[in-house]
């Protein structure tokens, strides 16, 4: 769209010179890219390297080397055989609660911050915009804030220490941002289409259902990648709000990595952390594309 | 939920007056998750098991038990209290005060516990005259750890007063050795800080940091305490600053450091490297005489009457003291057992010293509970004085300036 | 009739989420603004005994650590992670051949927790075994780069492992705006013979004014809510030279026993969050007015 060499071409004769160093910024310009694409790779080049080495490599030769010698072994332990606790069967069947706990939590807070988004910008009523506010501030309060009197309110809604516990509180925080994501774009569809339909006879649900829903892809990818990252990552909630059966895979990556007075194995600390965080690079990796292409549909647009 | 049905279940047989055998059950809330420390737990769970009981696994590790305490606080709160939680110290005494706590004394009385706990030790156990955690392991914290091998070609002994130690560490220095292998978490740099006030004196310790005397706390022995912290801050290498404390034993084991300051479970660290004590590597006490002890507990949660689980209790509090849950479970854990009637002989070098001088101790009166582990303080005294602490060795801050700063916090903290 | 019951209809949908938010978010903050009248050590009680929480707070010294370093993180950590995220864009922009595998890499950051990452960057930031010992086994004897062990620098350190999680964010933020900046005006101003650098300051980015706002509301929250960051990476230390308002609340209502003080702790930080989002609030929703 926009094009540096735009200034150079216009200038009409191209001199050897002027070749040249369009060649060199663009040169330049790629050199910029690669070195900023390794920072960005290095913690986990860091991290793949040392989950492939064995522990007495790790205790005797520099941390952030290449493996000597390639072993598996540390990843073999953290997905079936290291010890969160008595129970030495890795991360494995931590895994399954955290998608118990995530696909529901990112539907049903994406569904309502659909329809949320929906009346916010299409069915303005007095007073919605300070309820708007009031959403949006709600984004702000820090998490650590909520953890007691959280606690107290599932215990009287008597869903304490269940999955469905933790899909409530990951719903009702997640509900801030994937109401803002939803009111900004729907803000960017032109009002006289709800107009139509409503003279056609349409109703609320059958506008959202057969004219807001069928646009909605690209910002449902947005929304669902943003709350299955939140969802997926988080400790804090996970660890207050569950019991024994209920932990979520980050809990137990803290468990086996965060030993205060056991011996650390940091190969397999390692293989854990990349094993626990492979769902949402996959979702990054696949859904990437469709990421980009979602908030340049308008998301974006305020 | 389960739970819960189980709950009025059972209330309601109770009620009918129907007998009912208890099926002992116990949800654990701990933070040994990891490597020998988790090994150490299942042994426990294998004998709970053996007995009939059922045991639910809940463990949460991060921040020496911090996120533990969390969760600890999240569940109590939901009022779905686990059954037995890993507790020590004060804090045992401060749930207490929240009205949380169950009384174990049946059990202990039944198994005689006061003739096998040190008096000293029993007493962190008890709340108000009753019993309510059961003791498991003894830590010594004022070890320190060398490589034998540098003492050796630098003609070096262990260290008796904080003067040797200084005069080795120069010694050192000047061979090119870093003398003091140190991880600069504020944990750790409380850990130095109580085994250098250790060592003007057990009656100085008991006032500056278990009484918190102002006048100790503000003293011109408090001045030369901070002094030495400041010269042992010379010993350590220049890249110590959030350095896990496994690291820093790796470092000792690996020569590129000769000493390391830190309680017994560096031991775990050698052990599992392959490392045989008196011959790979040193234990001895930190200079001067006494010794800092941190002993893990279990506190049991009001249960609300559940017969299984009041089973369980009982049942996980006559275990954890048992003799044989002791020994192996201190053999992994590289603590001594805390029931004086075990049998040491399986032990290595370092626990049979840490048992002497803890029977010497206790009776000269320089045993003594560890602050920067929680046994001696309550939480907020215990971190106003780790945060002052930790600024002090962490810049350039003076002796003085530091003591000003620690009978402020300590004053603002009370 | 109908009529006056399709209008509620909207009213409906969204009486669930004001509930919640009502419970959830302001009754908490209620909550807590209660409690930190309080002396609530281990578990809330509700006595009120006054603003002495608030009074030994501000004497705290690792209070006042903590605030700077709100104000110090999170001014840095906003505009450098704006900024770069608005240069890679740009870049990126440039019919790059190999865009889509360079964006996935700026963005996968975002994709890990700092529980994840945390350990990864310590040794990386750590003199002795990451950056600084590398570099000068290349033979630069004299590098130094040790924010991390430094009192002084380490804030900036984790300025820096913020801004990795959270530019590359950005950066598909405003490389979807500048995908979305009509191409007409842009051609017209070339014709012109505007120079590049011209037209991206004076036409593109001014047009992209609503995504700097949502930016700075994602970064934003991101800072005030900065706490993994800081436990991962430093603990606070060295000292508590690192310490952030989100880990001192912590600390004091979870190791400490203190929960009144982390409650009027929490109750200050609330207060600075209200005094930066609200009036962006206003300006945004204002704006939509018109």
């Amino acid at each position: 769209m926009t094009d540096t060499t735009y200034v150079s071409a216009r200038a009409g004769t191209r001199s050897t010179g002027q070749r040249l160093g369009r060649i060199a910024l663009r040169a330049g310009l790629y050199a910029v890219l690669i070195l900023f694409a390794l920072w960005y790779l290095m913690p986990l080049f860091v991290m793949l390297t040392t989950s492939l080495k064995s522990l007495e490599e790790i205790r005797t030769g520099s941390l952030v080397a290449l493996p000597r010698e390639i072993t598996f072994d540390a990843w073999k332990t953290a997905w079936s055989g290291a010890c969160s606790g008595i129970k030495c069967e890795g991360l494995r069947p931590y895994l399954w609660n955290s998608v118990l706990i995530a696909v529901p939590g990112v539907a049903l807070s994406t569904l309502i911050g659909a329809l949320n988004g929906y009346v916010f910008a299409q069915w303005n009523f007095r007073g919605a915009n300070l309820l708007f506010a009031l959403l949006l501030f709600g984004c702000f309060i820090p998490f650590q804030v909520v953890l007691l009197p959280m606690a107290r309110m599932l215990g009287i809604l008597g869903i304490a220490g269940t999955i469905p516990g933790l899909i409530l509180v990951h719903t009702v925080y997640g509900l801030g941002f994937t109401t803002l994501f939803f009111r900004n774009y729907y803000v960017t569809i032109p009002h006289e289409l709800v107009r139509a339909a409503k003279i056609d006879g349409a109703g609320f649900f059958r506008i959202f259902w057969s004219i807001f829903l069928p646009l909605s892809l690209p910002i449902i990818v947005v929304t669902v990648i943003w709350q299955f990252t939140q969802i997926w990552n988080d400790f804090l909630f996970g660890v207050s709000f569950s019991q024994s059966g209920t932990q979520p895979v980050t809990v137990a990556l803290n468990n086996i990595v965060n030993s205060t007075t056991g011996v650390k194995e940091y190969n397999v600390d390692m293989a854990a952390a990349i094993l626990a965080a492979l769902p949402t690079l996959l979702v990054y990796v696949v859904a990437g594309k469709y990421f980009i292409r979602g908030l340049t549909a308008g998301s974006v647009k305020g | 939920m389960k739970m819960k049905h189980l709950f009025v279940a059972t209330t309601a047989l109770s009620l009918s007056a129907l007998p009912v055998l208890a099926e002992p059950q116990a949800e654990v809330l701990h933070w040994w998750t990891s490597g020998g420390e988790a090994k150490s737990v299942a042994v426990l769970q294998e004998e709970f098991a053996e007995r009939g009981g059922t045991w639910t696994d809940m463990p949460v590790a991060g921040g020496g038990g911090d996120a533990a305490m969390t969760a600890l606080r999240a569940r109590v709160l939901s009022g779905n209290a686990p059954t037995a939680v890993q507790l020590k110290g004060p804090a045992i005494q401060e749930w207490y005060e929240e009205g949380v706590l169950a009384d174990i004394s049946s059990v202990a009385e039944a198994q005689g516990w006061a003739d096998v706990l040190p008096a000293q030790l029993a007493e962190h156990m008890k709340c108000d005259g009753t019993w309510c955690a059961a003791p498991v392991n003894v830590h010594r914290v004022n070890w320190i750890w060398a490589n034998k091998d540098i003492l050796d070609q630098n003609g070096i002994e262990m260290p008796t007063t904080w003067e040797e130690f200084n005069a080795a560490a120069e010694k050192l220095q000047a061979a090119g050795v870093t003398p003091l292998a140190h991880g600069g978490q504020a944990w750790q740099d409380a850990t130095i800080f109580e085994t250098v006030v250790l060592g003007k004196g057990a009656d100085f310790y008991q006032s500056a940091l278990v009484d918190l005397d102002p006048e100790a706390l503000g003293s011109d022995t408090m001045v030369e305490v901070f002094d030495e912290m400041r010269t042992l801050r010379g010993y350590v290498d220049d890249n110590f600053s959030g350095r896990d404390w496994n690291l820093a034993t790796a470092m000792v084991m690996n020569g590129e450091a000769a000493f390391q300051i830190m309680g017994d479970w560096a031991k775990g660290e050698f052990l599992a490297a392959g490392k045989t004590p008196g011959e790979d590597f040193l234990c001895g006490a930190t200079p001067g005489d006494g010794y800092l002890y941190n002993v893990d507990s279990f506190a049991m949660f009001d249960v609300g009457g559940d017969d299984d689980k009041v089973a369980g209790q009982e049942l996980l509090a006559e275990l954890i003291v048992g003799p044989s849950f002791q020994e192996t479970f201190n053999l992994n854990k590289g603590s001594i057992p805390v029931r004086s009637d075990v049998s040491l002989d399986a032990f290595d070098i370092c626990a049979q010293t840490s048992a002497e001088d803890m029977a010497a101790d206790a009776e000269a009166g320089s045993l003594l509970p560890s602050y920067a582990h929680g046994m001696a303080l309550r939480g907020e005294p215990a971190g106003a004085i780790t945060d002052v602490v930790t600024a002090h060795f962490n810049s350039d801050m003076s002796s003085q300036d530091a003591v000003q700063m620690l009978t402020e916090a300590v004053a603002n903290a009370m | 009739m109908s009529n006056w019951l399709e209008k509620q209809v909207p009213k409906v949908v969204l009486a669930p989420t004001f509930a919640a938010i009502l419970i959830f978010v302001y009754g908490f903050i209620g909550w807590t603004a209660w409690v930190s009248l309080t002396g609530s050590r281990l578990m809330p009680r509700y006595e009120i005994e006054g603003f002495g929480q608030y009074t030994k707070l501000f004497a705290t010294p690792r209070w006042d650590t903590a605030m700077n370093n709100l104000f110090i993180f999170g001014a840095l950590f906003i505009i450098i992670a704006m900024v770069l995220g608005l240069l890679l864009a740009i870049f990126l922009d440039q019919k790059i051949r190999t865009e889509g595998a360079i964006r996935t890499i700026y963005l996968y950051p975002m994709a890990l927790s700092m529980i994840v990452t945390g350990t990864a960057w310590k040794w990386i930031l750590n003199p002795g075994l990451g950056i600084e010992a590398t570099v000068r086994g290349w033979g630069f004897e004299n590098f130094t780069f040790d924010w991390l062990i430094n009192p002084d620098m380490a804030i900036y350190t984790i300025v820096l492992a913020g801004v990795w999680q959270s530019s590359g964010f950005v950066m598909a933020l405003f490389l979807a705006g500048l995908r979305s900046v009509d191409g007409e005006i842009i051609k017209a101003a070339q014709v012109d013979g505007i120079p590049t650098h011209r037209i991206y300051s004076a036409i593109i980015i001014p047009s992209m004014a609503p995504i700097f706002l949502s930016a700075f509301i994602v970064l934003a929250h991101l800072a005030i809510k900065s706490f993994d960051l800081v436990i991962a990476l430093t603990g606070g230390g060295p000292g508590y030279a690192t310490d952030l308002p989100a880990t001192y609340m912590y600390a004091m209502a979870f190791s400490r026993g203190n929960l009144g003080q982390a409650a009027s702790s929490a109750m200050i930080m609330m207060l600075v969050v209200f005094a930066i989002v609200v009036p962006y609030l206003y300006s945004e929703l204002r704006s939509k007015h018109d």
